[in-house]
């Protein structure tokens, strides 16, 4: 047993560090540190950093552009990022429609989309969910209908995140109204610009906009724009979820998490002292701590078995589960720390000479209410325990 | 034993409850609790029409209520529609003044808007703590997210002359005012003082702010339970009616638990707020308060916190009224002092 990086993987380390230090702007980390709304333009321009380096899919093999890296340096960069305050790689084209094509799509598709993806030209959303179709995504009736060399798409999608920046989404539709609701799914290509969508902003508890509703109104897509076979859909959104599970625990977010709210619990006063002497208060950071250095282990643990015997299982479930709940927990105690002085509404006499708090700390309330969503997508906790009691208990 | 409601109480109960339903209603406070001055000023003078704020003082004060259980029964039912008007701070105000024995006429009849400016930001919740000055006439500090100061004309400022705390009156008009909107709707404000004029209210004031304070305390969590039970309303609702896996979400028995697990602290919650009000102006007040405060804190954070999960996306949206709810619930916490400074208080009793 031996739990340390082997000197190649610290070498990387070093590397993805200079390199950050070197390339990430100021003024992105900056925004990020104080968990300001990227937009577009910052998303972009990060996503071109990285893409000159070759470091931007980093879950993609060498034959289509990605840098090849094991489990244990995906890992390390994602680790390094979240340090750096480097803002999220946009998960959608990258890590969700590329390994689809790689697996599943045609030779053309792979050529004609997969660089466009690199470079920028094409943003991608996701059009999974539907209002009635959440945790039992089968039961999805946005249906297309096989015309010609045509599918006319009707119906609505939900919870589209950053549709509002795309111009592409990958839809999972009905294509098959009889027997088992998952056989009769298949995954499409849809460009946002056709005929008869129409795109609606959904407002966040908190207030921002990242997700939107999609309505679908007898919209032509060329049948060429199919992945896989017709019906295989389900195979391939099952095949979506299990992979791409390395960083599903936020490890390196907590960890950069957990350094803030200390600092954080230092600046603070109560009693004419700093928040962070206060037993009772120690004591819900060194709880979460401990949860969180545990944590640190079991995600290690996992991609070293997905390193040593290739894809991950259902235990990733887990790091699902326990990881958002470490985060949540950060975002409380953050909210927390600063007490009355959290409640503002994050608007710009926060950030003047009326300022309640550091700049980092302003948006601590409506990053504690927006991350009550990392519970909620990407499958429920419930649904995680619904997977782990099943498969991995098998109870 | 009668755990029933006098007949006068059940009637502003009820008559404030249909207020807010009829003219409160989810769309329109959604509206302006976001926008200044964070409240509907027209439906605040209805509000004072109908005696929410005599309800609050005491007959010798000009008022025809002030005790626990008035206070409980106003902010139950503000609690239960959402209610963004400043009416916490009127109450804070309202019982300094009638420490005071001054004349609150106008605070009580809503013409004239009193906030109690009492937190600063290194001193949130306890009066130790506090920095701000009295000198010659004149006050000198910051306090701190007043509630209802974004539009308040008169402040109550809570400032050490020397070693004595007093409450101070300041005009608005005479300081500078930052006024700002609340996450959970709502508005505050920051007050400055530089040598800012001032009247003295009361010289030795401790005693009548920790009053003010327990009042304070136990209407947040009166608000609370009334917050609490209509969020649940909207959860079992939910419950009952969404469905996933051609059920209903409510027939899983991993929600079903958790359900009850709610209404089993909600019950907890509306128990100990009981108790609070019926120790005001008792010995132990002080004490049960604090208890009181802290399990609703805890409370309040998992009601929020399950019927957001529980409802899945949805409630995570804008339009959504459990969000505004869920947002309330938890914020409350944080003001008049946290989970943990009750907590506080109640173990410093113990060593003796
Ligand atoms: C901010 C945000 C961004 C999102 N982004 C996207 C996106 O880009 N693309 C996309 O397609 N989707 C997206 N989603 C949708 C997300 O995947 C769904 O919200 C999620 O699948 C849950 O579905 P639901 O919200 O309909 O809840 P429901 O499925 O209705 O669930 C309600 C509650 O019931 C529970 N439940 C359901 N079934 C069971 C069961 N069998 N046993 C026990 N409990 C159960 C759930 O856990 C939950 O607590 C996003 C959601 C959010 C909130």
């Amino acid at each position: 047993m031996d739990l340390s990086f082997t000197q190649e993987e610290l070498d990387f380390r070093d590397e993805v560090r200079a390199f950050l230090d070197e390339k990430l702007p100021k003024e992105l980390s900056e925004k990020v540190r104080i968990g300001g709304e990227l937009d577009k333009e910052d998303m972009d321009r990060w996503h071109a950093i990285l893409n000159e380096k070759g470091w931007l899919a980093t879950g993609w093999p060498t034959e289509f552009g990605g840098p090849g890296w094991s489990p244990v340096e995906k890992h390390i960069f994602e680790e390094e990022c979240a340090k750096a305050h480097a803002p999220r790689i946009v998960p959608f084209g990258l890590a969700m429609l590329g390994p689809v094509l790689q697996t599943f799509g045609s030779k053309e598709q792979q050529d004609q989309i997969l660089p466009r993806i690199l470079d920028g030209s094409d943003w991608w959303c996701q059009g999974y969910s539907e209002p009635g179709a959440g945790s039992d995504l089968a039961s999805l009736k946005t249906r297309a209908v096989r015309d010609g060399d045509d599918y006319v798409i009707n119906g609505q999608k939900t919870w589209t995140t950053l549709g509002q920046y795309a111009n592409k989404i990958f839809c999972l539709v009905r294509t098959k109204t009889d027997g088992k609701p998952q056989e009769g799914i298949s995954f499409i290509l849809v460009d946002l610009d056709t005929p008869g969508i129409e795109m609606r902003p959904i407002k966040l508890i908190e207030g921002g906009h990242e997700v939107n509703e999609v309505f679908f109104t007898d919209v032509r897509v060329p049948a060429s724009n199919l992945v896989g076979e017709e019906n295989q859909g389900w195979t391939i959104a099952k095949f979506l979820l299990t992979h791409e599970r390395t960083n599903i625990a936020g490890v390196g977010f907590s960890m950069q998490g957990l350094t803030e709210l200390k600092a954080l619990a230092r600046r603070v006063k109560r009693g004419g002292k700093p928040l962070i002497e206060n037993p009772l208060f120690a004591a819900r950071i060194a709880q979460m701590e401990v949860d969180l250095e545990a944590m640190k282990i079991t995600n290690l643990r996992m991609l070293y078995t997905a390193q040593t015997q290739g894809a991950p299982g259902p235990e990733t479930s887990i790091l699902k589960i326990k990881g958002t709940v470490i985060r949540q927990t950060q975002n409380e105690l953050a909210r927390r720390a600063l007490g009355p002085a959290a409640a503002p509404f994050p608007s710009e006499d926060m950030f003047g000479n009326a300022a309640l708090a550091e700049p980092e700390d302003v948006h601590n309330a409506a990053t504690y209410f927006n991350n009550r969503k990392l519970s909620i997508f990407g499958g429920s906790n419930e649904i995680q325990r619904n997977i782990l009691s099943k498969a991995m208990l098998e109870l | 034993m009668d755990f029933s409601l006098t007949e006068d109480r059940r009637m502003l109960s009820d008559s404030l409850t249909r207020f807010l339903a009829d003219k409160y209603g989810f769309d329109h406070r959604k509206t302006v609790a976001y926008e200044a001055p964070f409240h509907d000023t027209d439906l605040w003078s209805e509000m004072c029409e109908l005696g929410v704020l005599y309800a609050l003082a005491p007959e010798d004060a000009g008022g025809f209520g002030g005790a626990g259980f008035d206070v409980t029964t106003v902010f139950e039912a503000l609690g239960k529609g959402l209610c963004p008007a400043p009416v916490l701070g009127s109450l804070l105000a309202s019982s300094l003044l009638t420490s005071a024995g001054a004349d609150q006429a106008g605070l009580l009849d809503g013409s004239v808007r009193y906030a109690a400016a009492i937190g600063e930001l290194d001193a949130p919740y306890d009066l130790d703590d506090i920095e701000t000055t009295f000198e010659g006439g004149k006050l000198s500090g910051r306090k701190s997210v007043i509630y209802g100061g974004n539009d308040a004309e008169v402040f109550l400022v809570a400032a050490k002359s020397g070693d004595t705390l007093g409450v101070y009156e300041v005009k608005a008009a005479d300081a500078q005012v930052t006024g700002y909107g609340l996450i959970d709707g709502g508005g505050a404000a920051e007050l400055f003082m530089d040598g800012t004029p001032a009247t003295e209210v009361i010289a030795d004031a401790r005693h009548a702010l920790e009053h003010a304070l327990d009042l304070g305390r136990l209407a947040l969590c009166a608000e609370a339970v009334g917050l609490m039970d209509a969020t649940n309303e909207i959860l079992l609702d939910y419950l009952r009616t969404r469905k996933q896996f051609g059920v209903a979400i409510g027939k899983f028995q991993a929600l079903q638990h958790r359900a009850v697990d709610l209404e089993t602290e909600i019950e907890q919650a509306r128990s100990i707020t009981i108790l609070a009000a019926s120790r005001i102006g008792e010995d132990d007040q002080a004490k049960i308060v604090a208890m009181a405060k802290n399990l609703i804190g805890r409370a309040a954070r998992l009601v929020s916190e399950e019927a957001i999960q529980m409802h899945g996306g949805i409630a995570m949206t804008w339009e959504a009224a459990v969000s505004h709810y869920a947002k309330r619930l938890v914020m409350i916490d944080a003001q008049l002092g946290d989970e943990d400074y009750q907590l506080e208080k109640v173990m410093a009793g113990y060593a003796a």
